[in-house]
């Protein structure tokens, strides 16, 4: 569930960025100094095993279909929620280079929406508040399914928001979540089930591995829950005040398009009851002042016909189109003779 | 074999940034600069931009021919790649049947158009993004991010998951090719199986970072590792990403496809 450049405004992707940024430099200041030295080494080889653990495929039981581990849960689980959102976002930037998983703006989403959750909620709110015991087998199987399925879900809903706000897809909120959501159940259950089988095989194997690694991470991760929960709830507000203000400066793409069709960058209000005392609330509370769900503007966008259907330019579109294509075809040849002359004298 | 492939294309695309030529001899921190605004220029077209969106190509085609890229390389990887686009943008011909234009006579939706915009819209980030790895090694990207003041603790261990991505893919792949030996169709693939499989490679990853860490130790680590600065900010670096997004500016507020067909059809 990788957003893709292709899907996102420059807003939305920027305001992620802002985000995901915010909490790398804040998780690197909460390690560096208090944590031990050996976890430096720990952590790169650890996101090496995901990329070299997603290359081995299972059967899903039932579907004959073939998946891997996602593994974040798996390394919030290990390295405690603070180390395991960096190499989160390390194994997201790799991907991202050298996959072309998702788009280098998108890294900025993708991290949110694959590290915060299973770092931030997934890991200390649930996991945690549900094994007290590390020893206890079943407790740890029931809460690493159920934080897996959370944790998957938020981010899932996440991906949705992004895109809809991005007013790229045509795909109304309500058919877009029906189709996310679900699914994700379902991965969220097989990664629960999987998570749960490695920390339990890895305790049998090897006990000492796992104690080990309860010492280093406890002696940075003693923070309370509720600290947590106020760094979460901070950061949301921050990102949500980022959002308002790079969407007030930088109409994104659906605006310019609200403007070309209107000539203003806002869609008329229809006498709605509804949506005027919407739009009241909105304004006072102003976290998302100038920005409403694309879905309603996208149906008054039909009703009006696109106000340039003008043959003439869009044929010179077309003949141009494809002239600067031959144009760029011929200038990448042109230095691939030139470096080929080069290597010859 | 898949696997095969990923492993093969990891390690190909990190021979390919270590050429010598124009593009790969810039500073790093203007490529990644430069190819952040490309991406955001392009994905700041509204969603029915077709024609505008054809210039930046110059982008991607010039850092795939001046950095000598094999378009193999890249052309595979775009095809194939992130069926999440697609699966997303195929909704918008279905769901958006407004006629917009009419070129020649033959009616084309808006769902179409916005369609088509999001695939070129992908090719052009995609093959972009791919090209940035192509033409900086990952170490060249480790000390461009340490230089723009990301936190050192995340550029070392950055470095460290890079490195070891070669050496735990090996041991996967021995894994996988013995399993697959002992497999009979999808006999042995099952959820029980590969949980015992992966742990035990979880199991080798922790010890392996056990005596990496050791031998660090033996060498006088102290929890920094100084990175090489082979990079120095200079007078062409400056020139390519000035004329980049100067180019790029003008690709964004005038449509070039347009002007040359208006220009042919008189």
């Amino acid at each position: 569930m990788h957003m893709a450049d292709a899907l996102l405004s420059p807003a939305v992707g920027g305001t992620m960025w802002a985000g995901s940024l915010g909490v790398i430099v804040y998780c690197a200041k909460k390690l560096s100094g208090k944590m031990d030295e050996k976890m430096i080494p720990l952590m790169g080889v650890l996101g090496a095993f995901i990329f070299a653990g997603q290359m081995i495929n299972f059967t899903i039981p039932g579907t004959g279909s073939s998946g891997h581990i996602g593994g974040g849960m798996l390394l919030a689980i290990l390295l405690g929620p603070y180390a395991a959102f960096l190499v989160i976002a390390s194994v997201l930037v790799v991907q991202a280079l050298f996959f072309a998983d998702g788009g280098l703006l998108a890294l900025g989403a993708n991290i949110w929406n694959l590290g915060i959750y299973p770092a931030f909620i997934g890991y200390p709110l649930i996991y945690r508040a549900l094994v007290k015991k590390s020893s206890n087998t079943k407790a740890i199987t029931i809460a690493s399914i159920i934080s897996v399925i959370i944790s998957l879900q938020l981010g899932a809903f996440s991906v949705v928001l992004e895109t809809k706000l991005s007013g790229i897809t045509e795909l109304p909120f309500s058919t877009f979540l029906i189709m996310m959501q679900p699914i994700h159940l379902a991965i969220g259950l097989i990664e629960g089930i999987v998570t749960a089988g490695i920390i339990l095989y890895v305790r049998s194997l090897r006990p000492d591995i796992v104690d080990n690694l309860e010492v280093v991470k406890n002696t940075y991760s003693a923070g309370s829950l509720k600290k947590v929960l106020i760094i979460m709830s901070l950061l949301a507000i921050i990102t949500g005040g980022a959002f308002s203000w790079f969407a007030s400066t930088n109409p994104d793409g659906l605006e310019w398009s609200i403007e070309k069709i209107y000539g203003k960058p806002e869609v008329p209000e229809r006498g709605n009851p509804v949506t005027e005392n919407l739009s009241k609330i909105q304004e006072k509370t102003a976290i998302l002042p100038d920005y409403t769900f694309p879905s309603k503007g996208e149906e008054q966008e039909k009703s009006p016909s696109w106000p340039a259907v003008d043959t003439g330019t869009t044929v010179s579109g077309i003949i141009g189109g494809i002239m600067v294509l031959a144009l760029v075809i011929v200038f990448g040849m042109g230095i691939r003779i030139m470096n080929r002359n080069r290597a010859k004298t | 074999m898949r696997f095969d492939e990923e492993f093969f294309n990891l390690g190909y695309l990190d021979t390919l940034s270590y050429k010598d030529t124009f593009v790969h001899r810039l500073d790093p921190r203007i490529k990644i600069i430069v190819t952040l605004i490309f991406i955001l220029f392009v994905i700041s077209f509204n969603k029915y931009e077709i024609s505008g969106l054809l210039p930046f190509l110059l982008f991607p085609v010039f850092l795939l021919t001046a950095g000598n890229i094999p378009l193999k390389a890249i052309f595979k990887k775009v095809l194939f790649i992130s069926p999440f686009a697609i699966f997303i943008g195929i909704f918008n011909p279905i769901i958006d049947r407004q006629v917009l234009i009419a070129p020649f006579g033959i009616p084309v939706s808006g769902g179409w158009l916005s369609f088509f915009s999001i695939i070129i819209k992908f090719i052009l980030t995609v093959s972009t993004a791919l090209l940035l790895i192509a033409v900086t090694s990952f170490p060249g990207i480790c000390e461009a991010l340490s230089r723009m003041k990301m936190p050192k603790l995340f550029v070392i261990q950055l470095l460290f998951l890079y490195r070891y991505i070669f050496v735990l893919l090996d041991v996967a792949l021995r894994m996988v090719r013995a399993r697959d030996a002992r497999a009979f169709g999808n006999k042995g693939k099952d959820i029980k199986t590969f949980i015992r499989l992966i742990s035990v490679l979880l199991i080798k990853s922790i010890d392996r970072a056990e005596r990496v860490y050791q031998a660090m130790l033996a060498r006088g680590f102290n929890g920094e590792i100084k990175v090489l600065k082979k990079y120095k900010l200079g007078f062409t670096d400056l020139i390519f990403g000035i004329s980049s997004v100067l180019l790029f500016y003008i690709f964004r507020n005038y449509n070039i496809s347009n002007y040359f067909g208006e220009i042919i059809k008189r």
